[in-house]
């Protein structure tokens, strides 16, 4: 019986021979993420275990990404807690202020990840990873602490469902689109406890960081992983980068799987997610007049040089500013996308046009900081989700797309298409 | 195991931790605190009606969205003896585990429990008994390795107890 490339990184990774759907699992793990809201639980829950020494250091990331720069005295301590248990711990994968960004996007840009690895992070976006063909899993706080205790996370393996987007993407069309569509037609749990597959042209045409985007958003249906079997994309990525030998794994030929779906990817358009879920999915340039009141474009979803390229393209070509009703809010996810794109000019676009550049990090996504919501205030996001009370008051309405209908967006004043400009 | 009992809360599909527990209440890490705003948005007077004991019935999903143990850490902190539903998040599902809030997986008892029915919850055998409406209804069980985490009270029990290997 053949496996799929999710039974091999969990059967290779635990020392067994093959897995199958359902086997549990208790066994080290690649590499350890927590977040500022995230790693202060574990490291208090490490020292009341009677903790002492964190084992293997070298796996554990932490990254303050949530509330930094500090926007309070409470998230101040929880970045000091975890900058006093890094140095104490020896864990050298601590980024303060200067070098942080949002967590998924920082680790992975510098090849802290790598293909065939099996990844926990206690942050519900660490999905993102499998992208590069690896096993990655959101998990809790007290995982992590089980992780720093032992080295070790217990897992159950999932039932895959295959996935092809076929043919070739229309012009805009996104990492974020094809997510977006599959939410459409799956719903918030349609995957659920499953790992997703993603095949096709579509897929295959998609850049490493669209790939990214799209691996992002499984969690929002459910799924415990999303995964895309490493290619020629996926080498070059990590060449020069990853900073542990990859594993290029596959799946199969006949392996199981539980389902497989199948997309037609040339008849998708823009896609926006009206409130409160990220499965309330409809074409951009199909919805009537939508005014908006801040646009946000960032996250670990979509906070890639790629996507602030697109979302500036967009602008140059409308040739005019922000509407007048519109907060433009632009966060590079990393210090290192930040200089890129200051460099080719991007953010000089966004700023020409009346658009605010914020620094690295997580932010706006979930109303901690940099452009909350207010009753009755409209958003159009390039995060994962808007669910009620996301961005801030429970009346606010948070509406999600991919960069390209955030910059239409931003100009129009209502949600749109860059074709509408 | 003394059987969990208290009054039903019933809440539909779909509730993420976003609902369980706004982001705008994250900072505490602390369950008595967290527990203060817990539903705050969806239901303002859940907390104050709620007792000490009381159980959540609910309906597909629960606890989806983001992965902020704070979720059932609130729900602990509030009271809630067990948490029954068709479904839970995955991440939710574990956090919920690892900390010891009880949990049960049962189609069936969504189905046919009112609110503010009176249930006792044996969390060992998966049996659910309606003392209102006089039915009993069967969870889903856990498998070895989750049983282990439960029956020591949560994952860094099980680590500490050397259950798990």
């Amino acid at each position: 019986m053949g496996k799929t490339i999710v039974e091999k990184i969990l059967a290779e990774r635990s020392g067994r021979k093959a897995v199958k759907p359902g086997d549990e699992i208790y066994t080290k793990v690649d590499l350890c993420l927590g977040n500022d809201v995230t790693a202060p639980i574990a490291i208090q829950q490490f020292y009341s275990a009677g903790g002492e020494q964190v084992v293997d250091p070298g796996k554990f990331v932490l990254v303050p990404d949530h509330y930094t720069p500090s926007r309070d005295i409470d998230a101040a301590e929880r970045c000091q807690s975890m900058r006093r248990f890094a140095l104490e711990q020896d864990i050298e994968n601590f980024f303060d202020v200067g070098q942080m960004g949002i967590a998924h996007n920082l680790l992975l840009e510098r090849g802290l990840v790598t293909a065939g690895d099996l990844a926990i992070g206690a942050d519900s976006h660490t999905c993102t990873y499998g992208a590069l063909g690896a096993f990655a899993l959101g998990v809790g706080s007290t995982d992590l602490a089980g992780a720093m205790l032992t080295g070790k996370c217990w897992f159950q393996v999932p039932e895959t469902i295959r996935v092809y987007f076929r043919g070739d993407l229309q012009p805009w069309v996104s990492g974020k689109d094809l997510a977006l569509y599959l939410l459409k037609h799956i719903g918030v749990d349609g995957a659920r406890y499953q790992a997703l597959e993603f095949h096709g042209e579509a897929v295959r045409s998609l850049s490493q960081e669209g790939r990214f985007t799209l691996c992002n958003m499984v969690v929002e249906m459910g799924a415990k992983v999303g995964i895309i079997e490493p290619d020629e994309v996926t080498k070059a990525y990590l060449k020069n980068r990853s900073q542990r030998k990859p594993k290029y794994l596959s799946s199969d030929s006949n392996a199981e799987y539980i389902a497989t779906l199948e997309y037609d990817a040339t008849r998708i358009r823009p896609q926006v997610a009206f409130p409160s879920s990220p499965a309330n999915v409809h074409n951009a340039d199909e919805v009537g007049p939508e005014p908006i009141d801040q646009v946000f474009i960032g996250s670990c979803t979509n906070g890639w040089l790629e996507d602030l390229r697109m979302a500036a393209e967009v602008l140059l070509v409308a040739r005019r500013p922000v509407h007048p009703r519109v907060r433009l809010i632009v966060v590079p996810a990393t210090p290192d996308i930040y200089r890129q794109a200051l460099r080719e000019g991007v953010l000089q676009t966004f700023a020409d046009a009346g658009g605010v550049i914020g620094p690295p990090n997580c932010g706006p996504c979930m109303g901690a900081h940099m452009g909350v919501l207010g009753d009755g205030e409209r958003c159009l996001s390039t995060a994962s989700r808007n669910s009620v009370g996301r961005m801030g008051s429970p009346k606010a309405e948070i509406f999600l797309a991919g960069p390209a209908v955030a910059a239409a967006t931003a100009v129009l004043g209502r949600i749109g298409t860059p074709e509408d400009i | 195991m003394k059987p969990l009992s208290g009054k039903t809360f019933i809440f539909g599909d779909d509730i993420d931790t976003e609902e369980i527990i706004p982001a705008r209440f994250l900072s505490s890490g602390n369950a008595e605190e967290l527990a203060r705003h817990c539903m705050q948005d969806i239901d303002p007077e859940f907390v104050r009606r709620l007792k000490p004991g009381d159980m959540i019935v609910a309906g597909r999903n629960f606890g989806s969205g983001s992965g902020r143990e704070h979720a059932p850490l609130a729900l602990k902190g509030a009271g809630l003896s067990c948490i029954i539903a068709k479904s839970f998040g995955r991440i939710f599902y574990r956090n919920a585990i690892n900390i010891g809030l009880p949990i049960l997986i049962c189609e069936e008892a969504f189905e046919s429990v009112n609110q503010g029915d009176e249930l006792e919850a044996d969390i060992e055998t998966g049996q659910i008994r309606n003392k209102t409406k006089q039915e009993t209804y069967q969870a889903e069980g856990f498998s070895p390795l989750l049983r282990k985490i439960i029956d020591s009270g949560g994952l860094i029990e099980a680590i500490r107890q050397g259950v798990l290997k």
